[in-house]
């Protein structure tokens, strides 16, 4: 008997084959029926094939023994739920994540919209609390002319934003 | 105002509005955002799932284009507001099932929506009757760019906006045409369209049946990737897909008229008898006869205003919405049964089929 393929999911045998082609790319994958119905395969409206695809040729072994520092998110997480836990995730898993956007995205860098307002006001936050920071070791270190000048530089910042909302 | 009151009121998409357009009965658009330094609604625990609500909910409140919305957390909704919600396009299946903190916001006019905490933390969306790409993306734009100034997204230079899943990075944005091709589906061409769209990068989905049969043929077309081209770039490749795609069913329908006409409007016709006359109708078969009505009505058998009715029945027509017209929930039979009565009291005066206005024999 020939061997049967394999869930591209799970070790049971695959009985729904897909196949789509996107941008001449061609991508194949094999489920069982279980995984198949828990995917959604047989209601299009709420299956994405995409969303299976990248679950399927994931390796996370680019990552074995990673773990996202801000939220404990793991390679093997991202194997099960096919999402990450959080914004940080991107950086930890970056040698993982590279050759999977290349399928995936006509380009590997983003050049649409860019929010620009909150990355102002980020970089001025950023820039306070380095002046805050600043600030603190010459007081301790007794730089009274260092601190005076952080002072009114940290003054002036403050002038030209407003606090950040609530969240961060 | 409540979701309640803005379900009893007509949406954008029950409109007359629609009733201008032929082929494309609405354009959406979505941009997935989230918030910087949280973790992403599937992995964050329920107290930090809960603050992101609260946040969001007050950051969407006071943007402009929100003023006078109405906004609820999805506990606080009924299953058949909901049902009634996720048939008007409005919130997606995935956020009506949510069980945590999640919640939604929706302006009067029923055009913009913003999901909270579901996939990622906020799904925008923009919709509008017709074929509308530019106008639906400077509308969301704006609300993106108003957001902003109260919420610090989470983005990198060179990946874009950060989404949970890595396939909406970069713009963050699926726009999408909702499309009725019945000529495609009576000649049997979708699956051969459908390849040939996925290959420009654009995915077809049936927007209430099973695969290329759709139920009433009316299709979903939308971007597949997000990263890597401007949001310009991306709706321009996708209208002229569409634009593809619409000059397509026009061909089919002139070749169904011309070496089959008799069989196309025996469809038409017989669709026509049905919904003035039949006692049990589910969901499905109601728009798959309002479809071929709405056929008609482009053909010119038809006048032209009756468009806005069939469209309106689209949507009325399904479960939800005869539940709602019901005021109680009814089982699959009683449902069929409401259907059936629903239309045959909009059909009674319906004008009847003229295949001679439409120049044909
Ligand atoms: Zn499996
Ligand atoms: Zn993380």
């Amino acid at each position: 008997m020939p061997n049967p393929l394999k869930c591209s999911l799970c070790t049971q045998p695959a009985t729904v084959h897909l196949t789509q082609i996107v941008d001449g790319k061609v991508h194949k994958v094999d489920l069982c029926e279980a995984c198949a119905q828990a995917k959604g395969v047989t209601d299009p409206s709420g299956f994405s094939l995409s969303d299976l695809l990248l679950k399927a040729s994931l390796a996370p072994s680019a990552a074995a023994g990673l773990r996202c520092e801000q939220c404990g998110f793991t390679p093997g997480d991202f194997k099960k739920h096919g999402r990450f836990g959080c914004p940080h995730c991107y950086e930890t898993f970056q040698a993982m994540l590279a050759p999977l956007l290349e399928n995936m995205h006509k380009g590997v860098t983003h050049i649409g919209k860019v929010p620009r307002k909150a990355l102002e006001r980020k970089s001025l936050y950023d820039r306070l609390t380095r002046l805050e920071s600043n600030l603190g070791d010459a007081i301790k270190a007794e730089r009274y002319e260092d601190a005076a000048r952080f002072r009114d530089e940290i003054h002036e910042v403050r002038q030209t934003f407003e606090p950040p909302p609530a969240q961060s | 105002m409540t979701i309640s009151a803005l379900l009893a009121a007509p949406s954008e998409l029950t409109d007359v509005a629609s009733s201008k357009t032929a082929i494309v009965l609405m354009t959406r658009i979505r941009l997935a955002r989230n918030l910087a330094g949280t973790p992403f609604p599937g992995w964050a625990k329920p107290a930090q799932r809960e603050k992101t609500l609260e946040t969001c909910r007050t950051a969407l409140e006071s943007a402009s284009p929100l003023r006078r919305a109405a906004s609820a957390a999805v506990g606080e909704l009924s299953d058949l507001d909901k049902l009634m919600l996720v048939e008007r396009h409005l919130i997606s299946r995935e956020l009506s099932g949510s069980a945590g903190p999640a919640g939604v916001v929706i302006n009067k006019e029923q055009t913009v929506s913003v999901m909270i905490n579901e996939e990622d933390h906020l799904r925008l969306q923009v919709l509008r009757a017709g074929l509308q790409l530019k106008k639906a993306w400077g509308a969301i734009n704006d609300l993106d760019s108003a957001l902003e100034e109260r919420l610090d997204y989470a983005f990198s230079p060179t990946l874009g906006y950060l989404t949970a899943c890595p396939t909406n990075l970069g713009t963050g944005m699926r726009a999408s045409a909702m499309m009725h091709l019945p000529a495609l589906v009576i000649s049997s061409q979708m699956e051969r369209v459908v390849r040939a769209v996925n290959q420009l990068g654009m995915v077809v989905r049936g927007l209430f049946g099973e695969g290329s049969d759709a139920s009433g043929s009316i299709f979903q077309i939308s971007n597949q990737t997000t990263l890597g081209e401007t949001e310009e770039q991306i709706l321009s490749r996708l209208g002229s897909v569409l634009d593809t795609i619409l000059e397509h069913e026009l061909n089919a329908r002139a070749k169904l008229l011309e070496t089959d006409g008799a069989k196309l409007y025996d469809k038409i016709g017989r669709a026509y008898g049905i919904l003035q006359q039949s006692h049990l109708l589910s969901s499905s078969e109601a728009m798959n006869l309002l479809s071929l009505l709405r056929l008609g009505i482009d053909l010119g058998a038809f006048p032209a205003g009756t468009r806005a009715i069939t469209d309106r029945l689209l949507i009325e027509v399904q479960p939800g919405h005869l539940q709602h017209a019901a005021r109680h929930e009814l089982e699959p039979g009683a449902r069929d049964l409401l259907c059936a009565r629903l239309l045959r009291s909009e059909f009674a005066n319906f004008a009847k089929p003229d295949f001679m206005l439409g120049g044909r024999n």
